[in-house]
């Protein structure tokens, strides 16, 4: 039997041990001494969130094929073992040999959102690996990143040795062999670095060198040796229906955040929202098809047992196949006991009708996300919902029986005026009218509508990329504003107003679009105690100001300053897929109020097409790679 | 049909609480492909039910759980079943169908349970405890508070711990479980420690438990002296051939 890293007395002590056991159904375990990898793949947030997530179990499944690779996870230790693991000096470890993290070949990090980052200098910390890439050794893992937020991976350059860009299934083969073929030769850390810069989708940071100008913006990046890229090229799999999707996932014993088996139905999205940055990383839109989700459906409830099977996209409705699929998990759930969730379903007859059949309705709620309040503001942001939709798609459903609706909004969007604000709970009340029309003794009581608001964090790789973001006393007088308007409403009692934490999400913007300086800043927060910080119980605002005054740097900078369209951005040296050109048109159209026709009406041109896949392969009548210029 | 489950925990696994060891085995159930019944509506869930919860870190041979099935091949195949798909630390032990009188279920029945109490390497109580235990035992009653969810009231556990003795690995425990009066072996420890004076900390023991019983019915009403006549759970099922 293996010897848990962790006492008896200690896993008696901490809330939830079942976190640090890694004895899960399908978890993988090989001989240490039998494989030539090691890699310790990390979700820097806690178990439950941890495993709540589709990207690890698919590489997970991905390394663990190979016969000379044993992939393991690690996830951050809750804050009751953080302290023990400090006070005892007991080396962070990986949950499947529960070995130490440090003595790995490989550390790879998700990096699923900014407030993780923290995190991220507390797995190197309590792995007991330095914190800088610099200061690693020939016996340090090689660290590396990966996920949405790697495409500005900028603010973590100091403490990554590289990035992946892009998606995880293709270019990992060629760097494990890479790596095989380095240590073969007796290379060093160094010599495997360079080697691994030249494999399509890596970045080594430490291999480029940053320079600034006056006003603080960039004034040159530039490649440390002949031989590594001027420009980095995402990654990206062409035909996601044979690509690998893991058959057994791991079945946690505790209750996690996405307790279900995952069936991922399509990558990117069609839609072209200008502040979405998953709509812009993932072109083109591509799908798997129908037969193999019904056999992986299958698949993966007789090796796990889960109780619920739950679909995965941005945009379920635009999955071309999607009356076939869901008809068949319908009928395969019912005679299995499993229940179905259906997330990110416009609100149409078709939904409704599938709603209809795989939820209570009285219990379920409607959920629409307009973004916006006005269709001004819809148009600026190229959100295709508009409020016709929302009406004709809330009053069938209200005929149906449901009563509950949740509508999600941004504050702070570009151009936004206070017409615009005040237009989220009008619209709120037009949508209670259209309830309170149904005769008294057709409806279903009150109906309740929720509005919550996210304040709008500009992400790179957008249209909005350029823009400014809101202070946090903007947001906060903002959210204050649909507070005021919604009391004016005639149906406010049937409306509840919740809105997000300002602070955090200033951050977020900060780290967002940061650059290499952000490091310090970074470090500091950490060294003062911060850490979850997407946790709000655990978020300090006033040690992350003092962090910044203590480094000299200005959050506004990054956060609050609208950049030039000339500047160049600390993530231009990436290439994601849609070109800066694309972004831009959007920006200028944005500004004009123009809306842009979704990928499958009409090819936009954004740059996507090259890869010649997916949605992109539809339009090649329209000029080389589908990019007509 | 009504199944009675009978299972081991431990290894690893006994740091997985009760509410997780329910939904393991719903899982578990479903992979082994058991025919389960379920309830109806939106949220369908599996009628089944646990014997006795086991405190976290607590390893037991003799942990039950009652289901309903539809339908079942053999009590030895359903075994197999189970156990090819088991997490490493449990172990079915058996699969057997009970009556489908609605008392006869396992959380009602439960009356008894055994438990061997050790001591973690170096934690043991100060020489010549097992004497002060003989002692412990030999007192009329034994005061305790016992804390419930609202309040705490003391109790005499004296006469609901039915057996008592000390073995060459620690002490062995027969005490009341169910519903009516339930002692967990810490509560008897701790009132041991205070018997010798001693703070305890409930971390220093190594808790098994063996064995779940329910009174046996035509003995009971007759036998109201010592030790109640009691059954292994186990024992009220019939192996299904």
């Amino acid at each position: 039997m293996r010897k848990l890293a962790l006492t008896d007395e200690i896993l008696l002590k901490v809330e939830k041990p079942a976190r640090y056991l890694g004895n899960e159904i399908n978890r993988v375990m090989k001989n240490a001494n039998q494989v030539e990898i090691r890699f310790a793949m990390c979700f820097p947030d806690v178990y439950e969130i941890g495993m709540s997530h589709l990207g690890i179990q698919i590489l997970y499944d991905l390394f663990n094929r190979r016969e000379d690779t044993w992939c393991e996870r690690v996830y951050s230790p809750w804050v009751d073992l953080d302290r023990i693991l400090r006070e005892k000096q007991i080396p962070l470890f990986a949950l499947e040999s529960q070995d130490p993290v440090r003595e790995f070949d490989f550390l790879g990090i998700t990096l699923q959102y900014e407030m993780c980052y923290t995190n991220v200098l507390q797995v190197l910390e309590l792995s007991q690996i330095p914190l800088h890439a610099r200061e690693r050794t020939n016996e340090d893992p090689i660290v590396i990143g990966g996920g949405p937020c790697a495409s500005n991976p900028e603010p973590l350059a100091d403490f990554f040795d590289l990035f992946y860009i892009g998606e995880g299934e293709t270019s990992y083969p060629a760097l494990l062999e890479v790596y095989k073929a380095n240590r073969a030769a007796g290379g060093s850390r160094e010599d495997f670095l360079e080697q691994a810069a030249r494999i399509p989708g890596i970045y080594v940071p430490s291999l480029y060198e940053v320079t600034y100008k006056e006003d603080g913006t960039i004034a040159s990046f530039t490649p440390q040796k002949p031989f590594v890229p001027a420009t980095v090229q995402k990654q990206l799999v062409e035909d996601l229906t044979s690509a690998v999707y893991p058959r057994k996932p791991l079945v946690p014993f505790i209750k996690v955040t996405q307790d279900r088996v995952v069936l991922e139905i399509q990558r990117g999205c069609i839609r072209g929202c200008r502040f979405c940055q998953a709509g812009m990383l993932y072109r083109p839109t591509r799908e798997r098809d129908a037969h193999m989700l019904k056999e992986c459906a299958c698949d993966l409830l007789d090796s796990t047992g889960q109780e619920e099977i739950s679909l995965s996209s941005l945009s379920s409705s635009d999955y071309s196949q999607l009356p076939e699929l869901v008809d068949f998990l319908i009928d395969t759930a019912g005679n299995r006991g499993v229940n179905i969730s259906l997330p990110s379903l416009r609100i149409d007859a078709f939904s409704l009708d599938v709603m209809r059949k795989v939820q209570d309705i009285r219990k379920s709620s409607l959920t629409f996300a307009p973004e916006a309040g006005t269709q001004r503001m819809r148009d600026v942001i190229n959100k295709g919902l508009t409020e016709e939709d929302i009406l004709s798609g809330a009053g069938q459903a209200f005929e149906g029986g449901w009563s509950k609706v949740k509508l999600y909004f941004m504050l702070g969007l570009p151009t936004e005026t206070e017409e615009d604000i005040r237009g989220i709970p009008r619209l709120a009340e037009k949508i209670a009218r259209r309830y309170y029309e149904i005769p008294k003794e057709q409806r279903n009581g009150k109906c309740q509508i929720t509005i919550s608001t996210s304040f709008f964090v500009p992400k790179p790789f957008t249209p909005f990329q350029w823009a400014a973001m809101n202070t946090q006393e903007e947001f906060l007088s903002k959210a204050h504003m649909v507070n005021q308007e919604l009391k004016e409403q005639l149906n406010k009692k049937s409306m509840k107003y919740n809105w997000h934490e300002a602070d955090v999400s200033v951050l977020e913007g900060v780290f967002a679009r940061g650059d290499r300086r952000l490091g310090a800043v970074l470090e500091a927060a950490y060294h003062k105690g911060c850490l979850y910080d997407s946790w709000s119980e655990y978020f300090h605002p006033e040690w992350w100001q003092e962090a910044f005054a203590q480094e000299g740097i200005s959050p506004a900078f990054y956060a609050s300053r609208q950049r030039d369209t000339e500047e160049i951005l600390p993530w231009d040296f990436l290439d994601m897929g849609v070109t800066k050109d694309f972004l831009l048109r959007e920006w200028e159209k944005s500004q004009k109020e123009l809306v842009t026709k979704n990928c499958s009406q009409q090819c936009q041109g954004c740059g996507a097409g090259r890869y010649g896949t997916g949605v992109c392969s539809s339009h090649r009548d329209l000029g080389k790679g589908g990019c007509p210029q | 049909m009504k199944i009675r489950i009978k299972f081991c925990k431990y290894g690893e696994m006994k740091f997985i609480g009760h509410l997780d060891m329910m939904r393991y085995f719903q899982k578990a159930l479903r992979r082994a492909g058991i025919p389960v019944c379920y309830s109806g509506g939106f949220s369908p869930h599996m009628i089944m039910s646990f014997a006795q919860p086991l405190g976290v870190g607590i390893t037991s041979d003799g942990e039950y759980l009652d289901l309903e099935v539809e339908s079942v091949l053999s009590s030895a195949d359903c075994v197999r079943r189970l156990n090819e798909v088991m997490a490493d630390g449990v172990e079915v032990r058996s699969f057997r169908q009970i009556s489908e009188e609605k008392s006869q279920n396992a959380m009602s029945l439960v009356a008894a349970a055994d438990y061997k109490v050790g001591f973690r390497p170096g934690s043991e109580p100060e020489e010549g405890w097992q004497q002060a235990f003989a002692d412990f035992l030999a007192q009329p009653e034994i005061l305790v508070l016992k804390k419930g969810k609202k309040s705490e009231r003391e109790l005499d556990i004296r006469p609901l711990i039915y057996k008592a003795f000390i073995q060459e690995d620690g002490i062995f425990l027969c005490l009341s479980a169910g519903s009516v009066a339930n002692i967990k072996p810490e509560l008897v420890m701790e009132a041991f420690f205070a018997f010798l004076s001693q703070p305890f900390d409930p971390l220093i023991l190594l808790l098994h438990r063996m064995e779940l019983y329910a009174l046996q019915t035509n003995a009971a009403k007759g036998a109201c002296q010592g030790e109640p006549a009691l059954v292994s759970l186990e024992e009220l099922g019939q192996e299904i051939e």
